[in-house]
């Protein structure tokens, strides 16, 4: 059924479908919205599952790994101070390899104070073994949010649904919200192997010896590099259910594109509209929308580069002292290749400021052209 | 001559745990776990527990342990709780076992969050008076004149000792009460009434500490005796707002008594031994009159 959603919404709703049993959440802007309509859904009945109204975001995922622990279907939802005050508990979660998902409402970190859109807040949890996605609409955050679940519980690792603070969140856009039945086939019950059991004590988390530890974590990257045919084979499930696909790139006119736009989050819906004027214009432009952040599309992101064909990645993150995080991350995958791309790196809209067709237009054209100094970041603001 | 007691005569804690000799947090453990039984689940946040439980694959207590970092007991234990209710299971006891420091210090806010949604929990606090796990540390529980390693002049500690119970009771819990290992009775009859009750429950457990606090590792019985017959750790509960005194001191004895056994307050001088007697009395005067 068609209804016009608020991406905080979606992802509220999302997580009713799933029938989670546990949500622990504590509010921060631009999230704020997803808490609220959970809560006005279990008021009405809507939600039968609990919510925990915690003092802090900490104390929301320290809630979710106990409640996690004991094999319910758990959810929060943060954005930007609130996932770094929670940065220590991000890490026990996927240690203690808890399937856990989480909407990430991004927001930029201050100081100064902030509230728009930017990704550096999820992006600097990169190291804490979240699986992490980045959504480009209302549907997919929906969606996303439903996949996220299976594909935690599959890999019993964590999830972390990455969308725009306001862009999204607070927009809204037609989003098809899928039948219980259909979700309930998807989701059956969540069956946890690692869940405590009261007829068989164990102790959970406690103190291993090093070697014992080397090979958790190698086990643990081991799954994550599986969770890459793991996710495609949910997506390849998702869509015959739901016919709608998704997958860790999503190319835009690529095959025969002269320079390719590598954009993530809103701003790659945005770079469709700039790939279409450009071509009106007799450019042969493309785009590549990186989706799946952790574990990263290496492999998939190969398969589109292509000697003398630049990359411009359009970053709304900024590692200090090195670069934006998803061109980083491009560079790192193409350098094992023989024959690389040039990659360049765009930095744009951070804090929330706009990323306009115009502007991607900009970048792609420079792109195109060739910058001399391949090595630094270009700081894009749109003027307009 | 038998002696009739109350406590039940299994033990749920086994022999082979790592705890020093003489150390009041296992005599806690032992006797709280007497009162709770093995439908039990509990959150061990960083603290000497974390190691007392064992380090894996070894396990010292027959239940399930979930262990969490440092500031978080009380909201992980949050979880495990809904999470059981949320399968149906209303009668399996979550607690919390924390130490001073992740209790007064670190796990303030997520205890305070959990006593004020009155979350279905037991927590547990065995205070012995510093950071002991990581080598005796000062902390929001020990008292004004201790020795730490962070407190190291002759003056020792500051501060005088929080009153975590003051701050506990200020949030209505359904039940809270102290105890010590010198009162084993009393403290198995605190688990097995705690365990009966739903809602936020808290029991603060003065646990002595030989390499802590400095004495000779059979003298922790006597100590733990001597903190309520000086009056420094009264033994009460609180039950939904009615205050009941469990253990009068008719005659207590002197403070110095319970000090002057104790290496860290080896160079405590007689004003502030006479300072604490005076905050003692007093604090015995105004628990006398709630009484």
């Amino acid at each position: 059924m068609k209804k016009t959603l608020m991406g905080n919404h979606a992802a509220a709703v999302a997580v009713r479908l799933a029938r989670t049993e546990v949500v622990a959440a504590y509010p921060i802007t631009p999230q704020t919205q997803v808490v609220e309509a959970l809560a006005e859904m279990k008021a009405s009945g809507e939600f039968a599952g609990r919510f925990v109204k915690v003092e802090s975001e900490h104390s929301a995922m320290a809630c979710l790994v106990g409640a996690a622990q004991t094999g319910v279907r758990c959810f929060t939802a943060t954005s930007s101070q609130g996932l770094a005050y929670m940065h220590e508990m991000l890490h026990w979660a996927a240690g203690a390899r808890l399937p856990i998902v989480m909407a990430e409402v991004n927001r930029a970190l201050g100081a100064p104070w902030i509230l728009w859109t930017d990704q550096t807040d999820s992006l600097a949890q990169r190291d804490t073994g979240w699986l992490q996605f980045y959504c480009s609409s209302n549907q997919e955050i929906l969606d996303t949010t439903l996949l996220a679940f299976k594909v935690a519980e599959e890999l019993s690792l964590p999830v972390m649904v990455n969308y725009d603070g306001f862009t999204l969140s607070h927009t809204y856009e037609p989003v098809d919200v899928p039948a219980q039945e259909l979700v309930d086939r998807f989701l059956p019950k969540h069956d946890f192997a690692l869940a405590l059991d009261l007829a068989d004590p164990k102790a959970f988390s406690a103190l291993p010896k090093p070697q014992e530890y080397f090979r958790l974590r190698r086990r643990m990257a081991a799954d994550m590099g599986r969770a890459h045919q793991v996710i495609a084979s949910v997506e390849d499930e998702f869509a015959r259910l739901f016919g709608r696909s998704y997958s860790a790139v999503e190319a835009y006119k690529a095959d025969d594109a002269d320079a390719l736009l590598v954009t993530t989050g809103a701003p790659a819906s945005t770079a469709l509209d700039a790939v279409d004027e450009l071509r009106k214009e007799g450019f042969k432009a493309g785009n590549l929308r990186i989706r799946q952040f952790r574990p990263f599309p290496a492999e998939a992101l190969r398969a589109y580069a292509r000697p003398g064909r630049n990359l411009v990645v359009v970053d709304r993150n900024f590692s200090m002292g090195q670069e934006g995080i998803f061109c980083e991350e491009l560079k790192s995958a193409l350098y094992p290749l023989k024959e690389r791309p040039q990659v360049f790196g765009t930095v744009a809209g951070l804090g929330g400021g706009d990323i306009t067709v115009e502007l991607l237009k900009e970048i792609w054209l420079d792109a195109k052209q060739g910058r001399g100094d391949a090595l630094q970041p270009v700081w894009m603001e749109d003027a307009r | 001559m038998t002696v009739k007691t109350s406590i039940p005569q299994d033990e749920k804690l086994s022999a082979g745990h790592l705890a020093c000799q003489g150390c009041g947090a296992t005599l806690a453990m032992r006797y709280a776990l007497k009162g709770l039984g093995t439908d039990t689940v509990l959150v061990i946040p960083a603290c000497c527990w974390t190691i007392l439980a064992g380090p894996a694959p070894l396990m010292s207590v027959g239940v399930n342990v979930v262990h969490s970092p440092f500031a978080c007991a009380a909201a992980t234990a949050t979880g495990v709780s809904h999470g059981l209710r949320a399968r149906g299971n209303e009668k399996t006891a979550v607690v919390a076992w924390a130490g001073d420091g992740g209790t007064f210090d670190i796990g303030i806010q997520a205890l305070s969050g959990a006593a004020d949604r009155d979350e279905d929990i037991i927590y547990v606090c065995y205070d012995n008076e510093a950071y002991m796990n990581t080598g005796i540390q000062r902390s929001g529980g020990t008292p004004a004149g201790a020795w730490t390693m962070t407190t190291p002049g002759a003056a020792g500690a500051e501060r005088p000792k929080k009153d975590l119970d003051a701050i506990i009771e200020a949030h209505h819990p359904r039940y809270m009460a102290t105890a010590t290992p010198a009162y084993p009775e009393d403290m198995v009859r605190k688990f097995k009434k705690a365990r009966d009750i739903k809602g936020f429950r808290f029991i603060h457990i003065l646990s002595p500490c030989p390499p802590g606090w400095k004495y000779e590792s059979d003298e922790t019985v006597m100590l733990s005796r001597l903190a309520v017959q000086t009056g420094m750790f009264p033994i009460y509960e609180v039950e939904e707002g009615r205050f009941k005194l469990n253990v009068p001191v008719a005659k207590r004895k002197p403070v110095a008594e319970f000090l002057r056994r104790q290496g860290r307050f080896r160079t405590m001088g007689e004003p502030e031994v006479a300072a604490i007697q005076a905050r003692v009395d007093a604090a015995w005067d105004a628990l006398n009159k709630r009484a």
